[in-house]
């Protein structure tokens, strides 16, 4: 397990069945999955512990999770396998101005699999528990 | 782990070069250890994606930089916005919203970047040449840069960007070298019609096929004609880097580190092999419009930016003919573009026939266009992607022949035997 961004979040888990590009595919200002293509979309991500394999889509993705990050309508955590810059960049520029970071875990597949929708857990800077 | 840095990066983060830049390098370490990167690297230019406004946060963290003294030390251009400066009352959005998104246009244009603001800065006058490294944000210019250009940029976010335009500095990893820049997938192009390979609509939905299957890493497709134009090229990079995570694609015959597809891979197998059928194509084309309705409401075209030789190729067509007086007819290019274009007489006759060119922004990013209720009909996939989500709006793809087609008419017309094969 890595920290791409280290912060702590308590949330309910909601696994994404496919990435998600968060600019256009998640509203800044409610959270809600906006992608109607998206297998979860019309789902809200706000406070949740959002899963995905990977990062996708636009850059501007770092400006919505920064942005949910101020507002509090973003999701509490993300983890996923593999590494995305675009949604560390939104986290740690969220620390660097507000002193607010959501954490960015990569973990491994056999991990990853662990976890379902619903899975109420919580991030600390030990790791990823199921409560 | 920790990333070697060099002394001057060193001086950054110890205050040596001013507060704004041992922010800007804070910025960058923090993500450099994200990537694993063992250290950083120069870059020569930057384009910024970060002057997009999205609410409070983006316009908070220009304003710390700004307020801590930030000038860019390298050339850096700036990616659309949420206004069209030479057309503000096209804007028919929110007024405060407005107001914040021009503040935070005026903050970057002070901190030395130049007001571009175009998604397609590979269609400047000065762009990255073949193997320069630079820091690139904006999905679609990231993913031309690094296939078409062969620069080498990572696919960077917001934030990092105007960090990097700072410090002249980008972490030395991911697309930056050249152990990453190596095939992953082969896409291989057979069994459909000459016809259709020649036609531009074609890229777009190969784009979006190849995006879709790509995971994250880098494919190659093979099969396409010898050089492949950069507009075909433009369309495809964005259409992949919507439906996927595509930083990079080659395309054997024409992008430039793909001569072969030997050396597309460095050597290596795929990882995959997809075939890329006329089932799958039609298919893809399909899932790019939610709506068949028989009457259209508007038409948007150029996402990315239309290149001169889109707006020529737009003006032909026309003919003479005008838009539909029920129909708007929307068409996204940068500044500079449509001065040229203007200088070359396709601008006018155009705008006489009712076409709206939108500039420094886009129709999918903020509100320009009227309410409509009828679909809306483009020759972008990326546009197709984005704009049922951001806009509310149903959407119908088509070749910019059938765009031009039903605006004049305002009935749906789409040539459908490009499609067969044979």
């Amino acid at each position: 397990m890595i920290f791409l961004v280290r912060g702590k979040a308590n949330g309910e888990v909601l696994k994404l069945d496919e990435p998600l590009s968060f600019w256009g595919g998640v509203d800044p200002e409610t959270g809600e999955i906006i992608d109607l293509r998206h297998p979860q979309g019309g789902m809200s991500a706000k406070g949740k512990v959002l899963m995905m394999p990977f990062g996708r889509g636009s850059s501007s993705g770092s400006s919505v999770i920064a942005e949910g990050i101020r507002s509090g309508s973003g999701p509490a955590g993300i983890i996923m396998m593999e590494a995305d810059e675009i949604i560390a960049l939104g986290s740690i520029v969220a620390d660097e101005i507000y002193g607010k970071a959501m954490p960015v875990i990569v973990v491994e597949k056999s991990e990853y699999e662990t976890y379902s929708t619903g899975d109420q857990v919580v991030i600390s800077e030990d790791g990823i528990t199921l409560s | 782990m920790t990333v070697n840095l060099s002394e001057f990066d060193q001086s950054c983060l110890d205050g040596q070069e001013g507060p704004a830049a041992t922010s800007a390098m804070r910025v960058i370490v923090r993500l450099a250890e994200a990537m694993k990167a063992t250290e950083l690297l120069d870059v020569t230019s930057a384009h910024i994606d970060s002057c997009l406004y999205h609410g409070p946060a983006v316009l908070d963290f220009a304003k710390w930089l700004e307020d801590q003294g930030a000038k860019v030390t390298i050339p850096t251009t700036l990616n659309v916005s949420s206004l069209d400066l030479i057309h503000p009352d096209l804007y028919r959005g929110d007024e405060d919203w407005g107001v914040q998104a021009r503040l935070l246009m005026d903050c970057y244009e002070r901190m030395g970047c130049k007001p571009t603001w175009t998604c397609a800065p590979y269609q400047l006058e000065e762009r990255p040449k073949f193997g320069e490294q630079v820091a690139w944000a904006e999905s679609n210019a990231i993913v031309f840069a690094n296939s078409v250009l062969g620069a080498r940029t990572h696919r960077y976010g917001d934030f990092i960007d105007i960090c990097a335009a700072i410090c002249g500095r980008a972490p030395a990893a991911g697309l930056h070298l050249d152990e990453n820049r190596k095939g992953d997938i082969l896409f291989r192009v057979d069994g459909l019609n000459d016809s259709l390979l020649d036609r531009d609509v074609f890229y777009p939905v190969l784009g979006h096929l190849v995006g879709k299957n790509s995971g994250n890493g880098i494919p190659v497709i093979q099969g396409l004609p010898d050089g492949v134009s950069e507009d075909r090229l433009k369309a495809l990079g964005a259409a992949a880097a919507s439906s996927g995570s595509v930083g990079m694609f080659h395309a054997v015959g024409s992008t430039p580190e793909a001569l072969t597809t030997e050396e597309a891979f460095s050597g290596s197998d795929p990882t995959d092999v997809i075939d890329v059928t006329p089932e799958k194509i039609i298919a893809a084309r399909d899932e790019l419009s939610t709506a068949s309705d028989s009457r259209i409401g508007a038409v948007s075209l150029g996402t990315p930016h239309y290149s001169v030789q889109e707006i020529k190729k737009l003006f032909e067509l026309f003919d003479s003919e005008s838009v539909n007086p029920e129909v708007n007819f929307y068409v996204s290019t940068g500044r500079d573009v449509l001065a040229e274009a203007s200088l070359r007489g396709f601008v006018k006759p155009l705008e006489d026939a009712g076409v709206i060119f939108v500039t420094d922004t886009c129709t999918y990013i903020t509100p320009i266009m009227e309410a409509v209720t009828l679909p809306v009909m483009t020759d972008s996939a990326k546009w197709a992607y984005y704009a049922p989500g951001n806009l509310g709006v149903e959407v119908i793809f088509g070749a910019v022949e059938d765009c031009v087609a039903s605006g004049i008419s305002g009935d749906l017309s789409v040539d459908s035997k490009i499609w067969v094969n044979g």
